[in-house]
């Protein structure tokens, strides 16, 4: 995308500009800047304190009911950010990596598989399936570029067909399925609900602290094996590095097995308390560690006073977490470990990503596919694999999704997961062409606030809880209409400024 | 083979695909015994039922806009206009007052009312999609899921006194109101003319309760039923829609007309012929807009009842995908793509449920195919043009 690229440095050239020529206004300057760039994140955070005013709803509930759908949902949202780096845009067809996730969970509970075991067959199931069908929607976007986004919209509306006929049509019809629990009485047809009750609800959510400690040592045992097999054929020598995490991974999961701490360890579900001063504590370690690189070797992008401000932020949450309402307020609030980790780990692989030479690509084709492919990149299958890896993490969002759930509603589950997801995703302050983890968390936050405010405020606002409920959804789809515009607008300006030159 | 090829290439894959399954459908239905006239008629009826909003897609393509998804800004317009006539028509007691006429005179105040609001509306949607050029498609299609949320909240809001408006409990206007009393059928349905309707007065105007109106048997003819066979043609809704065709044919010849394609054909050419494109592009947008208004109310009086809240959320993916069928392109659409595609598309939804009632008993398989094939036509047409030559 060469356009919005030169819009871009066009607008730091005047910024540097400015900057130059008043030196006084620079922080009031930088403040604009910051609202300006934040501007969608703001109002929303007002509009969201606004109905919360108005709703009269208990802010324990509201907190807890916050903590519960970012676990079910954040996963999803962030499997739309490598689309976004890969240039190809907002990925409205991540309603086709559900759709692989949900004919896996079908199978799973129609053979009755049950609990993680059945998770994990479900994931062996879906994963094949979502990579193969990222595969294909990113052979057809190369077809269309340029139009990814409206392309993807519809194509998920098509693959929402073609997966209603498998349902509705071929299962029971062409399939052999007889089971008269999920089967339509008839035979032809899968029921309209699902009750995973039993089967695989809380499957990841109930995961225990012990068994993550084993699933890591496992994990780890396993990778130093083949590293170690690879040393001994010569292949590839073996690091003290290797060596130095398979011990300190065993020391911890030894440790597991002292009483005092082993007690504490059965529990799936983690105090937001413990959560909080953790999650304090690696802001604070991050931000410490990039000052001390920096001040080796000094980066331009390196921007101190922020890291020294996020330090700051951190610290004095922590303080705040002493006032004894606050204090309350945290305790009441417990935390499933697993999705969690696996929120945390998919932040991790995103970035990640970007410094490995694949994420570079993608970021280089993102920017312009002219410069890309000219500089030996092969565009085409950057931009598929970026489909590929979104869609097979939006499939995997989708499990966590529905085991969180419960219920699987054979034709619904699906449908709206990524008008939600790039709602959410655009309200964090993120644009077609720019996107971080942060915004994803930020935006599900804030989205999620409004959904689960909204029907109340409304209630009180005008006695018709479906006033508010309405009112959400034209919040979502309002947000996405006005950045998709905003960010079209914003395209434009450059190219006039460019001809009128 | 040459000769083959050549003919599949004019007549476009997909219609040939389409038009085969649906003349294949035909057969099977007719093999099947399905009553023809009631089928035949079926597929008049929803022919033209949808056709205006149809042609609603060819104004947004020669101008240069593309594929006017946000036609749903058209459609809100006429359903509020609708409603509004409505509600005058029962308050003022217009039944009551002018017996048939006032049927009559609320379809016309509903038209005239949408009309006045597509234009408006059609005008602003015309200038943020000036702003937006290039990605037309994605923002419009958001914008006219947005105009519908919106219209949700009005609708609930809104407090008619109309019984056939308004929920008999609680607040806000029905999902689906019945068009019996008012409008409906009047250009489509020969009961119409055969029998009295009996139409509530509202209390405030009259206490007699309700009126007897009758259509005069004069005015049969725009709803005939062919030697009462049970094959119905619509002659009012087709007059309706080639008046429609007509005045966009006309336009199209005008001198305006041909400025308008031509901005959508070449922006720079036109520009440097000193025709103000943006007005252009403004002025193709209106005109789309106004007639997914009239479209929506001409669906509304054929279908007899007025479809509030999300049922018109997916309705320009319909119009798109009948356009394309057509044979229509991103940048190019003409009057016969429309009346072809629309043909088509309607005609393979109307056989394919009762003969896929007779087959296999799935209710939702017409529902199925409708997604399948209007989504699959689309992004076919989208392959075809953007051809990954963008940037």
């Amino acid at each position: 995308m060469p356009c919005p690229k030169r819009g871009e440095e066009i607008k730091d050239e005047q910024k540097i500009a400015n900057t130059m020529t008043n030196p006084d206004n620079n922080i009031s300057e930088r403040i604009k800047t910051l609202l300006f760039d934040n501007k969608v994140m703001i109002v929303f955070a007002f509009l969201c304190f606004g109905a919360f005013m108005v709703s009269g709803m208990q802010l324990e509930a509201v907190v807890a009911e916050v903590f519960t759908r970012i676990a079910r949902n954040g996963f999803t949202v962030l499997a739309l950010l490598i689309p976004v780096f890969a240039g190809m845009g907002l990925n409205f067809g991540i309603v086709i990596g559900a759709i692989a996730a949900q004919i896996a969970i079908f199978a799973v509970v129609y053979w009755r598989f049950t609990g993680l075991g059945g998770m994990m067959l479900a994931v062996l199931i879906a994963t094949p399936l979502a990579l193969l069908f990222g595969y294909l929607v990113g052979k057809l976007f190369n077809k269309m570029k340029g139009a990814e986004m409206i392309a993807g919209l519809i194509l998920g509306y098509f693959a929402d067909g073609l997966y209603q006929l498998l349902f509705l049509v071929l299962i029971g019809g062409v399939i052999p399925a007889t089971d008269p629990r999920y089967i339509i009485d008839g035979g032809m047809g899968v029921k309209n609900a699902i009750d995973l009750t039993g089967s695989l609800k809380y499957s990841i959510d109930r995961v225990k602290i012990i068994d993550l400690a084993l699933g890591l040592l496992i994990l780890v045992v396993v990778i130093t094996g083949v590293k170690l097999f690879l040393h001994l054929k010569k292949k590839r020598q073996l690091e003290r590095k290797d060596l130095i995490i398979f011990a300190v991974v065993a020391i911890l999961y030894a440790i597991t097995y002292v009483p005092a701490i082993e007690k504490h360890l059965f529990a799936d579900r983690i105090n937001l308390i413990v959560a909080l001063p953790l999650f304090l504590l690696f802001v604070v370690i991050r931000n410490l560690l990039a000052i001390y690189k920096n001040s080796k070797k000094p980066d331009p992008n390196f921007n101190r006073p922020r890291s020294i401000f996020y330090i700051a932020l951190s610290v004095l949450v922590y303080i705040l977490t002493y006032v004894p309402a606050l204090e309350s307020l945290i305790m009441s609030i417990n935390l499933p470990v697993l999705p969690y980790v696996l929120i945390t780990g998919l932040c991790a692989f995103n970035n990640g990503l970007l410094n490995t030479r694949l994420g570079q690509n993608m970021r280089t084709v993102g920017q312009s596919q002219t410069v890309a492919a000219a500089s030996g990149i092969n565009v085409d299958r950057t931009r598929v694999i970026a489909m590929m890896l979104s869609t097979l993490l939006a499939c995997w969002g989708q499990l966590i999704y529905l085991q969180n759930i419960g219920t699987f509603s054979t034709y619904g589950a699906h449908l709206q997961i990524g008008q939600f997801a790039v709602a959410a995703l655009l309200v964090g302050g993120a644009s077609v062409s720019k996107a971080t983890n942060k915004q994803a968390l930020i935006g599900v936050t804030l989205f999620h606030l409004l959904f689960i405010i909204a029907p109340q405020a409304g209630n009180q606002l005008f006695g018709d809880a479906q006033i508010g409920e309405y009112f959400r959804v034209f919040v979502s789809y309002g947000v996405i209409a006005l950045s998709l515009a905003m960010h079209a607008w914003q395209r434009k300006k450059p190219l006039e400024e460019i001809t009128a030159d | 083979m040459t000769g083959f090829k050549k003919f599949v290439e004019k007549v476009g894959l997909p219609r040939l695909i389409i038009g085969s399954f649906f003349i294949v459908l035909i057969i099977v239905a007719l093999a099947l015994g399905l009553n023809a006239p009631f089928l035949f008629s079926d597929i008049i009826r929803r022919w033209m039922m949808y056709s205006i909003l149809v042609l609603a897609m060819v104004p947004g393509v020669q101008s240069g806009i593309g594929l006017n998804f946000g036609i749903s800004l058209g459609v809100v317009s006429g359903l509020l206009g609708a409603v509004i006539a409505m509600e005058v028509s029962f308050v003022n007691g217009w039944f009551y007052h002018f017996g048939a006429g006032a049927a009559w005179l609320t379809l016309l105040l509903a038209l005239a009312i949408a009309i006045v609001i597509s234009a408006l509306v059609g005008a602003a949607y015309g200038m943020l999609l000036n702003r937006v050029k290039g990605s037309e498609m994605t923002v419009s299609t958001y914008v006219g899921f947005s105009s519908i949320a919106l219209m949700n909240i009005v609708w609930i809001m809104l407090r008619f006194k109309n019984g056939q408006l308004k929920w008999p409990i609680g607040s806000g206007l029905r999902n689906t109101a019945s068009l019996q009393e008012s409008f409906g059928g009047l250009l489509s349905d020969p009961m119409v003319y055969e029998s009295p309707r009996s139409i509530t007065v509202y209390a405030d105007v009259s206490d007699v309760g309700s009126v007897s109106v009758q259509q005069p048997k004069s005015l049969g003819f725009l709803a005939i039923d062919v030697n009462d066979s049970g094959f119905v043609l619509p002659l009012g809704l087709i007059l309706v829609f080639a008046l429609c065709c007509l005045i966009v044919w006309l336009f199209s010849r005008s001198k305006t007309g041909i400025a308008l394609s031509a901005a959508g054909e070449n922006e720079l050419f036109t520009l440097s012929n000193g025709i103000n494109v943006d007005r252009m592009r403004i002025l193709g947008t209106s005109i789309s807009t106004v007639l997914g208004a009239i479209g929506i109310i001409m669906y509304a009086q054929t279908y007899g009842f007025l479809q509030l809240y999300n049922a018109p959320l997916m309705m320009g993916f319909t119009a798109v995908a009948s356009v394309l069928l057509g044979g229509a392109t991103v940048t190019r659409a003409r009057i016969s793509n429309v009346i072809i595609g629309t043909l088509l598309f309607q005609g393979i939804l109307t056989v394919a449920l009762p003969v896929a009632n007779e087959l296999v008993n799935v209710s939702a398989l017409p529902e199925v195919t409708r997604i399948i094939i209007s989504n699959g036509i689309i992004l076919y047409a989208l392959s075809k043009t953007r051809g990954g030559n963008q940037r």
